[in-house]
């Protein structure tokens, strides 16, 4: 197919790429604006930087494995979770769900690309050359200063620690400008993502008849669009200080010391949903097809989705109760953060529902999403226990806040991504990934999972703080911490299997047909993998379950609906 | 999937959808307005705080012209793409070119007040709070103008060249909601450093 096109190019250079079948096939990914193709670099690049992030993790949890640990220098340490932190949430968290998106957003409305196919190929390349910047800190941070290698300032860099008097060197600058390309090449797919859902659905699909996960990628978007700008806004200001001279954090020339804060977390905050609603949205088309049910509640279950989206926009101070606000901040800000939890339990009631009564099928992606019910609720409980103001006092920048964001992160996100992988997999590759070894990884990363974040609670409970790079013997913290370090060693293993089964899959899969889960959504009724064009001709629409109404012509879904 | 009888008969069904250009640009006016509005309480919340002068009482005075010539801009803007719409190339590029100059001079009104401030009045980003917040806040907004200048430039050189014709109506429509939202930031932007914070 490709080289059919290339032949159509009269150039000499389209000529020399031919004869090296490589770099032909590397040139057609690197000027490609196809929605499938992008999404997929999304997803491989986000695992790329997961395994470079996760071995990082490693790093920390082999120093903290045993106490008065010695393996890296506490300046070696600052700077691992640093870089790890930011770039689980930018590098990894972010890229595979606008991936998931980019790829599914067109398929599922019967589209033939993104409303701006070009637009995306740019977020894409911002993205990635991005999150190069922050690696390459490794090697060119140290300015002219000989002041150290990589930021070391967190992922949240407090000003005015950050400011250029207490961080020298070019290592914070970097992840000033590496964070700021990321967000404007995601704030790109955000847009575009919103012109697709609202303007490119094929014939008949109403806003009302859109699955699921479209309606969850346009919150997911708005959300971008409002929580990204905050960020970027205050490392402008923070560039302006160390560039310019300015003094938007400077404390000696009459700048705040929390603005920074307020700033990030405005941010910060609605970041946490931008990267777990997605989660709910793989949830809401797998469970469904997996329990050969519909969804349970669909119009609830976006209006929960909505409601969760605006409402966290105004909880970001519970990450301050213990910079001294006034009682009524404290006050407002613990009623908020409780007020999210209504709509998430909703949801969570309208999965149940989905399954009560289904005919369950124990397949991979099922088992993942069955984890993160279980495992997104107890992450729910003890966010609602630390938007207690008077809780948070004593466990801030403790281990129990970080088990609690780790209980989000991976044991809702990252067991999401899973379910996705191993569910849409076939699709984007037309092979299926084993099963055997899908079980094996399911059920090592769960282990693993439990022994590392139940067993931070209970650290952070007897007081281990957090980002701590050692500890001494004898304060009943040495077996909680050998335990969690065996649990990511698990994690690991599990992750490498993931990365096995994905190559053995590549090389001599089963093949996956078109539907190989009959399933009901519109990317299933095209070949596996889609042709560049996506549908031969443009599909029209009736139900909200528009393969079940081709199936079963005798029932369809539309006499219901 | 057989015929849908969703759409009313007689319409098309994408022309039941929203146009994407007009989505587009309407999703980055609010991407842009979060930026800006976060620009905005920072100059806020340093309203009196610097500890040493110049002070904005005593160096800042009203940019009216700069301000009567930048909105109705937008008014001519408007002018230009009816008569685009109508089929006057003509009038389109008369207009499209006063729309130009309008904003142009905005930037020219820019210059000469930030020339002033710094060689007169001795004030930098460096001087103090003030000159911090004052010169990002009134500097982005003025990068902007710049942005939707140069935009405005481009069409207005490919209507010299004869490029324009009626197909083009719902581009330049797309490009005007930017110059609105400009405009409209610049209102936001007068009220408060001009008026609340002088």
């Amino acid at each position: 197919m490709a080289g059919s096109i290339d032949h159509e190019i009269p150039l000499s250079a389209t000529d020399d790429l031919q004869s090296l079948p490589v770099l032909g096939k590397l040139h057609e990914w690197v000027v490609t604006v196809d929605h499938k193709r992008l999404g997929i670099m999304y997803i491989a690049g986000g695992l790329v930087f997961f395994l470079v992030a996760g071995l990082q993790a490693a790093t920390i949890r082999l120093q903290l494995a045993f106490p008065d640990g010695n393996i890296v220098s506490p300046q070696v340490f600052n700077r691992l979770m640093t870089v790890h932190g930011t770039a689980m949430v930018f590098l990894v968290g972010m890229p595979i769900l606008t991936g998931f998106f980019n790829y599914l957003v067109p398929l599922m409305v019967g589209a033939r690309d993104l409303a701006f196919p070009r637009l995306n190929a740019f977020g894409f390349w911002l993205w990635l050359f991005g999150s190069l910047l922050l690696y390459f800190s490794y090697i060119a941070g140290d300015g002219l200063y000989g002041a150290g290698s990589a930021p070391d300032v967190g992922w949240f860099a407090y000003a005015p620690l950050t400011e250029l008097p207490f961080s020298r060197g070019n290592s914070t600058d970097y992840w000033i400008l590496s964070i700021l390309l990321t967000s404007v090449g995601t704030t790109a797919t955000a847009i575009n993502l919103i012109a697709t859902a609202f303007c490119m659905r094929c014939e008949g699909m109403t806003l009302n008849k859109m699955p699921v996960l479209v309606w969850l990628a346009i919150v997911v978007a708005f959300m971008m669009i409002v929580a990204l700008p905050p960020l970027s806004a205050a490392q402008a200001m923070l560039l302006a200080d160390r560039f310019l001279g300015a003094h938007f954090f400077d404390t000696q020339a009459g700048g705040s010391a929390i603005l920074w804060q307020h700033f990030f977390w405005i941010f910060g905050h609605p970041e946490v949903y931008i990267l777990v609603i997605p989660a709910f949205a793989f949830a809401s088309e797998i469970i469904p097809v997996f329990s050969r049910k519909v969804i349970f509640g669909y119009s609830v279950m976006v209006a929960a989705s909505a409601a969760i989206a605006f409402v966290s926009l105004s909880v970001w101070a519970h990450h301050m109760f213990s910079v001294g606000m006034t009682p009524a901040g404290n006050a407002f800000f613990a009623a908020s953060s409780m007020v999210v939890g209504v709509p998430t339990g909703i949801k969570i009631f309208n999965w149940l529902g989905t399954m009560w009564g289904g005919k369950l099928r124990f397949r991979v992606p099922m088992l993942f999403c069955l984890a993160f019910l279980f495992q997104f609720l107890i992450a729910g409980l003890t966010g609602i226990m630390l938007a207690v103001a008077p809780f948070d006092w004593q466990v801030t920048d403790t281990y129990f806040v970080v088990a609690h964001f780790h209980y989000v992160l991976v044991g809702a996100i990252i067991f999401m991504d899973f379910a996705a992988i191993y569910y849409w997999f076939p699709k984007a590759t037309g092979r299926m990934l084993s099963e055997t070894l899908g079980k094996w990884h399911f059920w090592l990363f769960l282990i693993g999972f439990h022994l590392t974040f139940d067993t931070m609670h209970f650290a952070g409970l007897r007081g281990m703080p957090r980002r701590i790079y050692t500890y001494q013997p004898g304060r009943g913290l040495e077996t909680l911490n050998f335990v969690e370090s065996i649990g990511a060693l698990m994690q690991g293993v599990a992750v490498l299997i993931l990365v096995i089964n994905v190559i053995r899959s590549l090389r001599s899969g089963e093949a996956a047909g078109n539907d190989p889960w009959d399933a009901w959504t519109l990317e299933w009724s095209t070949s596996s993998p889609p042709p560049e064009y996506n549908f031969a001709e443009p599909p029209v629409v009736r139900s909200r379950r528009p393969l079940w109404d081709l199936k079963h012509p005798e029932d369809p879904d539309w006499k219901y609906e | 999937m057989a015929a849908a009888p969703t759409t009313a008969p007689g319409i098309p069904w994408s022309e039941t959808l929203p146009r994407r250009g007009h989505l587009g640009i309407l999703a980055l006016i609010l991407t842009e307005s979060v930026f800006f509005s976060i620009f905005v309480v920072a100059y806020i919340f340093y309203l009196g705080k610097s500890l040493t002068g110049p002070f904005p009482r005593d160096v800042l005075s009203l940019p009216i012209i700069n301000t009567i010539c930048l909105l109705s801009s937008s008014i001519t803007i408007v002018v230009a793409i009816r008569a685009l719409r109508s089929g006057s190339i003509r009038n389109f590029a008369i207009w499209w070119a006063v729309t130009f100059a309008l904003g142009f001079e905005f930037m020219i009104g820019t210059a000469l007040e930030w020339h002033r401030l710094i060689y007169h009045e001795g004030l930098t980003i460096r001087t103090n709070l003030f000159g911090t917040t004052y010169y990002s806040l009134v500097g982005l907004h003025a990068l902007h103008v710049t942005v939707g200048l140069l935009l405005i430039l481009l069409v207005l050189i490919l209507t010299m060249c004869g490029y324009m014709n009626d197909r083009h109506v719902e581009r330049t429509d797309v490009l005007s909601w930017y110059w609105h939202f400009v405009d409209a930031v610049w209102v936001v932007v007068f009220i408060t450093v001009y008026l609340i914070g002088r």
